[in-house]
């Protein structure tokens, strides 16, 4: 017995030494998608032109900010370049989920939110607690295009429109050479594979966005409500959009939707759509930015939030975008964080802020309405 | 030993009527006597407030549900209306881990055996080393493995299995999809309780009285004989309760099923097919995007799970109670 149990102590120390090692390793490698050039050439070169644009009027101590991972890369290059213009002020965005960052909105914890759907009316009526005077408004921010990226051996460009791109994710397309995707895609040598469909396993804003798309673009063959949780019974599902990304990158015959930035790093080919107009259109930040002019102010009072043209036809313009508001009161917020709240949001408004989007794969908000949004941001009080 | 613990209570009474008489009211005893009870007391304390907490929470979500919380096949407590059930994540939980415990317990006993009785002491020291060092793996890292390393090597295994013994329905494949299945799960969750089980099946099999094996010996058995007369049933309610332990593991096991499973909310015997779900994968997917109601609801489908934990461990209980004469204790 005895002799077991200095065995055991010894299996213990190398266990113990095993996992601390690949803690180790991990920690190296855990950190997100961001591909390296974009951060690293465009932060360093930002940073000392960015300096001059940022105001850190009044700001001071530490502002807690939650929510969306769909626009953290964005956030943390802001981030750093506000914290290196503005010393003694610390700025911490936890990348968690919108639906998270709105819980700690309305639980007052943090200054502001970010989120991939603007409030709905109960967490509007929620946040008025918090906003003693007001209430939670959406300012738009950050713009994305949500690639679809595909694996299919001898494939590297592919062509879809919103019909075909339902039934599939619908599964009712089970296979690549299918009369519809082959008439997409004239001269392409489509394989006799089945179609592997990947979605988000978790609820997300992404799924969402997908969704309103396909619904506004392709009502007789997406049947399903554009909510968070997945809503068709068929295909596979992963975790996170780098879950899917694996998935596809993995998987023959793969197809799912991710940020754009998830399909460059892993170097994904992504489906071009056809939108109506004279060329189908690949997805990148200009297409997506294009796409997002058409969109409409719909929130009311000083709500910005945006009701997006997915139908759109223009030339150029890539559809399927998400938008990350960013959730603020728009009278009443805390004293001790309204400098700091305003003089970063300011920043992230400003030509500089939504310069920098471009670089990390993000889209910048049109002039017309980021201009209404820097209005807002000036009366938060 | 779990096993040990109930059948040791009883000589204890005997000896706590004694020591009042020898150790009379020293003030030491009686601080001690405090703290100890004192700190029971605190545990008991802290468990039934966790425990009112949670129902109380569960009951908020459950009373607001739409549909039937034990049989709707669908979790959206964000819609309107709010609509969740439980029987697919209760079916998924207990169908891997039945996979589970059929791959890993013979596999487990049958290296306890050998490193107790077959192998050479030299083999068998590095051997049990190495099964106690899976249990030291995070359960992240045999996620990341199984669905990199395991679900794409699986597919052959599942071409097969689908092509030979498709006619048991269980292992008929219906959909495309790579092995993101409940099978695989099981698979991935077996070798997760191999330690656990083989090394408390080792520790019972070495416990066996020399004397039981060395007269078997005499009486001409062979090793195999003395194994299946005298080891395995000494050995038999350790090797339950050991299962056990596995089998908890296997149903609240969490970061390995969501990274490898493909969850949705089907119930299908088709164990080959990707698609089911678990409780725990279901709350680690779920929480992050969900509102509060949305969490209450989470929190109702874990206490399903530990009262489903609290059954198995219940019957383990009774298991081992019946098969008191062969314990390990009594020998």
């Amino acid at each position: 017995m005895k002799l077991q149990r200095k065995n055991r102590l010894r299996a213990t120390a190398l266990g113990a030494l095993a996992v601390s090692g690949a803690l180790v390793l991990t920690a190296c490698g855990s950190d997100d998608n961001t591909s390296s050039d974009a951060t690293s050439g465009g932060s360093s070169q930002s940073a000392s032109a960015a300096a001059s644009d940022i105001s850190c009027d009044g700001a001071t101590g530490q502002l807690l900010a939650s929510g969306s991972s769909a626009q953290k890369n964005a956030v943390d290059l802001w981030v750093k370049n506000y914290m290196a213009a503005c010393s003694g002020v610390e700025v911490n965005y936890k990348s968690s989920s919108s639906g998270e960052g709105i819980i700690a909105f309305n639980q007052g914890t943090v200054g502001f939110a970010g989120s991939d759907s603007a409030l709905k009316p109960e967490e509007v009526a929620d946040s008025k607690k918090i906003c003693k005077t007001g209430q939670g408004i959406n300012l738009p921010m950050v713009g994305g295009p949500i690639a679809i990226g595909f694996h299919l051996e001898g494939v590297d460009s592919l062509t879809l429109d919103a019909p075909t791109l339902a039934k599939i994710f619908d599964t009712k397309i089970k296979k690549w050479n299918d009369a519809a995707i082959a008439k997409l895609n004239p001269g392409v040598d489509l394989p006799d594979k089945a179609i592997q469909p990947f979605h988000r396993s978790e609820d997300s804003g992404t799924t969402q966005n997908l969704g309103k798309y396909l619904a506004a673009t392709a009502a007789d063959d997406w049947k399903y409500e554009p909510e968070k949780k997945w809503p068709a019974p068929g295909g596979q599902a992963a975790t996170g959009s780098a879950g899917v990304a694996a998935q596809v990158k993995q998987v023959d015959g793969a197809i799912g939707y991710f940020e754009l930035s998830y399909a460059s790093s892993q170097s994904i080919s992504t489906v071009d759509i056809n939108t109506g107009a004279a060329a189908p259109v690949k997805a990148s930040p200009e297409t997506a930015s294009a796409a997002i002019a058409a969109a409409k102010i719909k929130g009311t009072g000083k709500d910005l939030a945006l009701d997006l043209d997915y139908t759109t036809k223009a030339e150029g313009a890539y559809p399927i975008v998400l938008v990350t508001y960013e959730v603020v009161c728009d009278t009443g917020n805390k004293a001790e964080t309204l400098p700091t709240v305003k003089s970063f949001l300011t920043y992230t408004a400003s030509d500089a802020g939504q310069k920098l989007l471009t670089e990390a794969g993000y889209a910048p908000i049109p002039a017309e309405i980021n201009a209404k949004v820097r209005e807002t941001i000036s009366a938060l009080s | 030993m779990a096993s040990t613990t109930p059948i040791d209570i009883p000589p204890a009474p005997p000896a706590r009527q004694s020591r009042p008489a020898t150790s009379g009211g020293r003030a030491g005893d009686k601080i001690f006597l405090g703290l100890s009870r004192g700190s029971g007391i605190l545990l008991l304390v802290i468990m039934a407030s966790i425990a009112v907490f949670l129902t109380y929470r569960a009951v908020l979500a459950v009373s607001k549900d739409e549909g039937n919380f034990l049989t709707t096949f669908d979790w959206n407590p964000a819609g309107d209306p709010p609509v969740f059930g439980i029987a697919v994540l209760l079916f998924g939980t207990v169908v891997s881990s039945i996979v589970a415990m059929v791959i890993a317990v013979p596999v487990a006993v049958g290296i306890a055996l050998f490193i107790s009785h077959y192998a050479p002491r030299k083999l068998a020291a590095p051997l049990s080393y190495a099964v106690d060092l899976l249990a030291a793996v995070p359960s992240i890292v045999y996620g990341i493995w199984g669905a990199l390393v395991l679900v794409p090597h699986l597919e052959g295994l599942n071409l097969w299995l689908d092509q030979f013994f498709g006619w048991t329905y269980l292992f008929e494949k219906t959909e495309v999809g790579v092995a993101r299945s409940l099978f695989t799960v099981g698979i991935l969750l077996a070798i997760m309780i191999l330690p656990i089980v083989t090394s408390v099946s080792r520790e019972v099999f070495l416990q066996v009285p020399r004397m039981n094996e060395e007269a078997a010996l005499a009486l001409g058995a062979t090793r195999w004989e003395v194994i299946r007369l005298s080891v395995l049933p000494f050995g038999r309610s350790g090797v339950i309760s050991a299962s056990m332990l596995g089998l908890g593991r296997a149903l609240g096991e969490t970061m390995a099923v969501a990274t490898v499973l493909s969850p949705s909310f089907l119930i299908s015997f088709h164990l080959l097919n990707p698609g089911g779900g678990t409780f725990a994968q279901n709350i680690a997917a779920k929480f992050d995007e969900s509102t509060q109601f949305g969490r209450d609801a989470l929190i109702a489908s874990g206490l399903v799970l530990f009262v489903l934990t609290l059954l198995v461990n219940g019957a383990a209980r009774l298991i081992i109670a019946r098969r008191k004469e062969y314990s390990g204790a009594n020998a």
